[in-house]
């Protein structure tokens, strides 16, 4: 059965979500200080980097978010699109794939 | 509005039509003291409309066999006073949705008692009439779960107002998995780790989101909401093991 | 034919469907947001002179507007989940309108904190 599948997908949606509820805090956080003044590449490389632990929260944080987001979207395609089965599946993986690859990507610009 | 006037008229507008389709007919109905949605239904049946389908059975709140769509949501109408839904003296009343319909008021409710059957929704012990009867204790944790799950009527309330069903077929529902989490927190019940498998796969209880409209609507005051999320937190510990 | 004979869905008239329609719309809409927000990143590596192009194109009233509309769909979609999270890890079934209601109070706050700082 895909009982234990399934159980491990709902694992995974909630467990990113619980890594992700403090980093959605910093994130928020490192916004409202970041914007004060206004933005610029400068300020935000300045803060990144060669910096490890914002590499690690930003790594992370990608990470999390695109099997999070890939894993909301099956269930919105399924329901709303009425797209759902093996095709959804594989299809929903590869965006989150590629999520986290284009986030990878942007992680390494700015550390 | 006011329930002695007698010289006051509901206007109703009943669904009348069958699997194919069909529209509101309105009919206008004498309102009484204490009337309810199912003595409206009634009246129109005996009175102008003979041939309306619907279905009644108890008219005490114990069969869950004349539950239907009153003013656009799920009601049991034997116990669902007019004056108590009636907006300007209008009602409207339809079948269950979610469900086919056989003819007019009567939804067909094979679909729904179908799932209970996918859900593996019956009690399975594992001893024999010669064993000593299982003591289980009114105040443990999980028969009191259990206890709470278990005053369901099969009505349907809670199937037609839940989206996930909506928005999938396949989805078991909420009266199927509250009966499910009722089971699961019966210890005599040998089956359990099969029903989870049962209940864990696609159009499994992973499809419901928390929206709780089965639990606003349940004439019965159950939660199936919060026994389904039960349900998947009893999945994922069984994942764990390896059980499922 | 469809199976639904309602209009309006009146059985939606409550705070928890309401809880669960702003979830799934700030996800969506959070989800489609991300790869342009990666890309824009990206742009760092071309150097400092890209990426502040761009970010001074941010300066538009119409685009801060929708920067605050991203962080108000982010705080949204945080407090709900924290919602979630407690209903169903936790349990708390008697609370849930109540931690409903809070997770939109924070988001708001939070970001109308963030329109008062921007601007």
């Amino acid at each position: 059965m895909n009982a234990r599948r399934e159980a491990y997908l709902y694992a995974a949606q909630r467990l990113t979500a619980l890594i992700m509820a403090p980093l959605v805090i910093g994130h928020l956080i490192t916004i409202i200080i970041a914007i004060q003044g206004g933005l610029s590449a400068e300020e935000i490389l300045s803060r990144t980097s060669g910096n490890i632990f914002w590499a690690a929260f930003y790594g992370l944080f990608v990470l999390a978010a695109g099997i999070h987001a890939a894993l909301g979207l099956r269930m919105v395609a399924a329901e709303w699109l009425g797209f759902r089965g093996p095709l959804a599946n594989w299809t929903v993986a590869a965006v989150g794939l590629l999520l986290i690859l284009l986030g990878f990507r942007a992680v390494g610009a700015v550390i | 509005m006011a329930g002695d006037d007698k010289d006051a008229t509901l206007s109703v507008g009943v669904w009348r039509g069958d699997a194919d389709g069909g529209e509101y007919v309105e009919y206008s109905v004498p309102h009484r003291a204490s009337q309810t949605v199912l003595d409206v239904v009634t009246w129109i049946q005996r009175n102008i409309a003979p041939d309306l389908a619907y279905r009644f059975a108890c008219r005490v709140g114990m069969c869950g066999s004349c539950a239907m769509t009153v003013n656009g949501r799920p009601r049991w109408t034997c116990r669902t006073h007019v004056d108590k839904v009636a907006r300007n003296g209008r009602l409207t009343i339809a079948p269950l949705d979610n469900l086919p319909v056989v003819r007019d008021l009567a939804a067909d409710m094979a679909p729904f008692f179908e799932k209970w059957k996918r859900a593996n929704g019956a009690f399975q012990g594992g001893e024999t009439r010669d064993d000593p009867i299982a003591e289980v204790r009114p105040d443990e944790p999980e028969r009191k779960e259990a206890d709470a799950a278990i005053e369901c009527i099969n009505c349907g309330i809670c199937y037609a107002a839940c989206d996930s069903v909506r928005w999938n077929p396949d989805y078991l529902g909420p009266a199927a998995l509250n009966r499910v989490w009722a089971l699961h927190n019966d210890r005599r019940d040998v089956a359990r780790d099969d029903r989870l498998a049962a209940i864990g796969g696609e159009g499994g209880c992973h499809l419901c989101h928390s929206q709780a409209g089965c639990t606003a609507h349940c004439p019965q005051g159950l939660d199936p909401s919060g026994g389904i999320a039960g349900l998947k937190r009893a999945l994922f510990r069984a994942a764990l093991k390896g059980t499922v | 034919m469809s199976m639904v004979r309602t209009v309006g869905a009146p059985h939606r008239r409550q705070v928890l469907w309401w809880a669960f329609l702003m979830h799934r719309v700030s996800g969506v809409l959070l989800a489609l947001f991300l790869p342009f927000h990666f890309l824009v990143l990206g742009f760092a590596i071309k150097g400092d002179a890209t990426l502040d192009g761009f970010l001074a194109w941010t300066e538009n009233p119409l685009v801060k507007l929708a920067e605050t509309g991203l962080f108000l769909l982010l705080a949204v979609h945080l407090a709900g989940g924290l919602r979630l999270l407690a209903l169903e890890l936790l349990a708390w079934r008697s609370w849930q309108k109540n931690m409903a209601a809070l997770a939109a109070g924070a988001a708001l706050a939070g970001a109308l904190l963030f329109l008062g700082v921007a601007w």
